[in-house]
């Protein structure tokens, strides 16, 4: 008994600990400051909003402009909880289960694409930001980003963050060594199309022998995804009527393709992208170069460190643009000051803020407005050696195109990445990979 | 419970006048206090045993997505666990996992209770020192132990490499994660199991030691034909313990796979009670992870069952 016991203990304590941090700390302020209107009285205790986010290195970027928020609003205090790096396999799970349970959640929340499909289906998790007079925020936004954060019956309820964008992050001290041209313009010059970014990968490894091309099988195979998604009607894993199309969707065989050509030249580190290894694997240049689209600048340079500055570089990606990923922000109905929960999100997503998070950390914003921000338009990562990421991304961000993901898209897309991971760590033989692709991805749909 | 003892009687024959509430009072102290007083275990066990367990027992027989429907299924989450090869994938890992721990570590604790049996300075400090593993955090454990089976820099790697063996991907393969476990497993509980198998060698009276040793028993012989069978009741219960640890095992497979429960891409050390909690909270089907969690529960009666027979022979005089 005392034995089970014990790990019933240090179970649930690895999946607090290890996976999230469970939400000791309940909003503050209690019930009191609910009703004062905040500012007005100076006695009135500060509301802490809780800010729940996800993802590598520095995430959604949101640290200077909390800071600056937190100096100049006494009374409503930000405090962003950093729950994980793993949006599928830990952050959303435990998110529903919050949102199910109705306690838990923070104040605000980060939802990534992926989440989307599900979030839109289930209005009454979400406080509708109408009520906070957000609907005026519809002109900020490209129409699929705004679109995508209102419900069916037409509440509100996410405020876009960043979007996709692409370009391949590259090791240019790496390229020198192995006799490539370093410099961004040639190195991009050296791979319009994806058949040749694998042959200079055959020559670089040629050359240096302890780094792999690239990280491992994911990265590229989420890049290369949503470049053929563009091509095959903006789907991937489900069609617009939420029915699974993996087996019929040629986008995801031609990157799946892809992905196992790269596994079986052994350009690839076998790293599965948003692990702790994969990090450490960053940081001790075990691979030279990753598919980045734009919030993937500010997850390198986190996981690299100080270290690898100057070192990464910028260029553009074979095969042109593509859409990965991007984020919304929504305000559960569980919180107890939705009312200053929109507040904050309102602010994250103001044109200023979102400018001022591409410059910092280069996650390209989805609020037109700053998208047209000269000080956007002509930004440099320092990281990134003066990557003048303003010219890679931003002049693309108008032409971006969304892709749909389904309600279960989450699960399916973990599905099939560990069987991409599979056959790049040789647990799952080539010959058979496609097929089980194909089961294990109408197994998480089911 | 007979509480008529002769002590009791006395007192209420000498009392005979008593008045009847006070007489009330004092048959509700004698009868109704002692469940009263054992009651908090039971009211508890109520609320965090048999509750969960009549629920998920319940809900076992939905098919209840966890942010959808609920429908009436009846033992269909059942039939659809037997034919599931993932799920007997899990039992596999899970069983072997616990071969592969358990019976070294058994050896290994018994072993190291005996050695700390005996007389030498410091004795309580080492005695102590081996319950550490015990008592730091699963999440450190997981940490450096992710790090000693790292593939690319890892420890163990390194020291493989002397001897000419290739890294070996300790995620990706299945049975060298098993292995990798193991060893995570026995670190932290071989101490834990030695504390509990000295507790009961030192209730075997001495005497009987030293009647062997005037026979002309060596230690060893002592060993297997006093301290072992002496032992049988300790050894039961610590191999119930760790069957039923063993067969849950969550938190250091969860940890080493970064503390995801898939245990590796292709759930190469996924444990039934990572598959429990994938099914449940992550593909949020909800009565189909209650249903392999009976099922659980019935695959360690029988562990249970299996390992108490083993046991009993143990070292038996019969």
């Amino acid at each position: 008994m005392m034995i089970s016991k014990r790990r019933g203990l240090t179970a649930a304590s690895v999946l607090a600990a290890a996976a999230l941090t469970v939400a000791s700390c309940s909003s503050g302020g209690g019930g009191t400051s609910q009703s004062s209107a905040p500012a007005s009285s100076g006695a009135a205790e500060p509301v802490t909003i809780r800010v729940q986010t996800f993802g590598g290195g520095s995430n959604f970027g949101y640290k200077n402009a909390i800071t600056k928020w937190n100096a100049e609003h006494k009374d409503i205090q930000i405090k962003e909880e950093h729950l994980t790096d793993q949006f599928e396999q830990q952050y959303w799970p435990q998110m529903i289960q919050w949102l199910t349970s109705g306690t838990g959640a923070g104040d605000v929340v980060g939802i990534d694409e992926g989440g989307m499909g599900l979030a839109k289906a289930h209005p009454e998790w979400w406080a509708d930001l109408k009520e906070y007079g957000l609907d005026s925020r519809k002109a900020d936004f490209p129409a699929w980003k705004w679109e995508n954060g209102v419900t069916a019956d037409g509440k509100v309820f996410g405020l876009g963050t960043d979007i996709g964008g692409m370009s391949l992050c590259y090791r240019a001290d790496l390229f020198k060594k192995a006799g490539l041209p370093s410099e961004r313009d040639k190195v991009s010059a050296l791979w319009p199309t994806w058949d040749e970014f694998i042959k200079v990968g055959q020559q670089f490894q040629g050359k240096v022998k302890d780094t792999k091309w690239t990280d491992g099988t994911n990265t590229l195979y989420q890049v290369y995804l949503y470049q053929e998604a563009a091509k095959n009607g903006n789907v991937t894993y489900f069609d617009q009527q939420n029915n699974l199309i993996v087996d019929k969707n040629p986008a995801v065989k031609n990157a799946f393709d892809f992905a196992s050509k790269m596994s079986q030249q052994g350009l690839t580190a076998k790293l599965r992208n948003f692990t702790d290894e994969w990090a450490a694997g960053t940081q001790k240049g075990a691979f030279a170069t990753v598919g980045c689209p734009s919030w993937m600048l500010g997850v390198v340079s986190g996981n690299a460190g100080d270290g690898g500055k100057g070192k990464w570089d910028v260029a553009a990606v074979p095969g042109g643009g593509g859409n990965w990923g991007g984020s919304w922000l929504a305000v559960p109905k569980q919180s107890k000051h939705p009312k200053e929960a929109a507040m904050v999100a309102d602010y994250l997503t103001q044109a200023q803020t979102e400018a001022s998070i591409f410059t910092d950390f280069g996650n390209m914003p989805s609020n037109t407005k700053a998208q047209q921000d000269p000080a956007v338009q002509g930004a440099k990562n320092e990281f990134f050696n003066d990557a003048p990421i303003g010219e890679i991304f931003a002049k693309s961000a108008a032409s971006l195109q969304p892709v749909f993901l389904g309600v279960k898209h989450a699960q399916v897309k973990n599905a099939i990445e560990s069987v991409i991971q599979g056959m790049d760590d040789g647990s799952v033989p080539y010959d058979k990979a496609w097929q089980q692709l194909v089961d294990d991805a109408v197994k998480a749909a089911g | 419970m007979s509480l008529d003892t002769p002590w009791d009687g006395s007192r209420s024959h000498r009392r005979r006048a008593r008045p009847a509430r006070r007489r009330w009072r004092s048959r509700f102290d004698v009868k109704a206090m002692p469940y009263f007083l054992v009651s908090p275990y039971f009211l508890l066990f109520a609320a965090f045993g048999l509750f969960p367990l009549a629920f998920t027992l319940y809900y076992s027989l939905y098919d209840y997505d966890l942010a959808g429907t609920t429908e009436w299924t009846g033992l269909g989450n059942y039939t659809a666990l037997l034919g599931d090869e993932d799920f007997w994938r899990a039992v596999v890992n899970t069983v072997a996992m616990f071969f592969i721990a358990t019976v070294p570590q058994m050896l290994f604790a018994l072993f190291l209770a005996n050695a700390l049996n005996k007389r030498f300075k410091f004795r309580l400090a080492i005695r102590m020192s081996v319950l550490l593993p015990l008592v730091t955090s699963v999440v450190a454990v997981a940490v450096v132990f992710t790090q000693l089976f790292a593939r690319d820099w890892g420890l163990v790697n390194w020291i493989l490499s002397w001897f000419g063996v290739d890294a070996v991907n300790w995620r990706a393969e299945r049975v060298p994660s098993w292995l990798a476990i193991a060893t995570m497993v026995d670190w932290r509980w071989t101490g834990y199991n030695a504390i509990i198998f000295l507790a009961g060698m030192q209730t075997i009276p001495r005497d009987l030691y030293e009647a062997a040793a005037i026979d002309g028993a060596s230690r060893r012989r002592q060993f297997w034909q006093i301290t072992l069978p002496m032992l049988r009741p300790t050894l039961i219960f610590v191999v119930l313990n760790s069957t039923i640890g063993g067969l849950t095992l969550f938190s250091e497979p969860t940890t080493f796979y970064g503390g995801n429960v898939d245990g590796g891409s292709q759930g190469q050390f996924q444990t039934v009670a990572m598959f429990i909690v994938k099914q449940g909270f992550r593909e949020f089907d909800y009565g189909y992870a209650a249903a392999a969690a009976w099922l659980l529960f019935l695959l360690i009666l029988i562990g249970a069952a299996i390992n108490f027979l083993f046991v009993r022979r143990i070292g038996g005089t019969k």
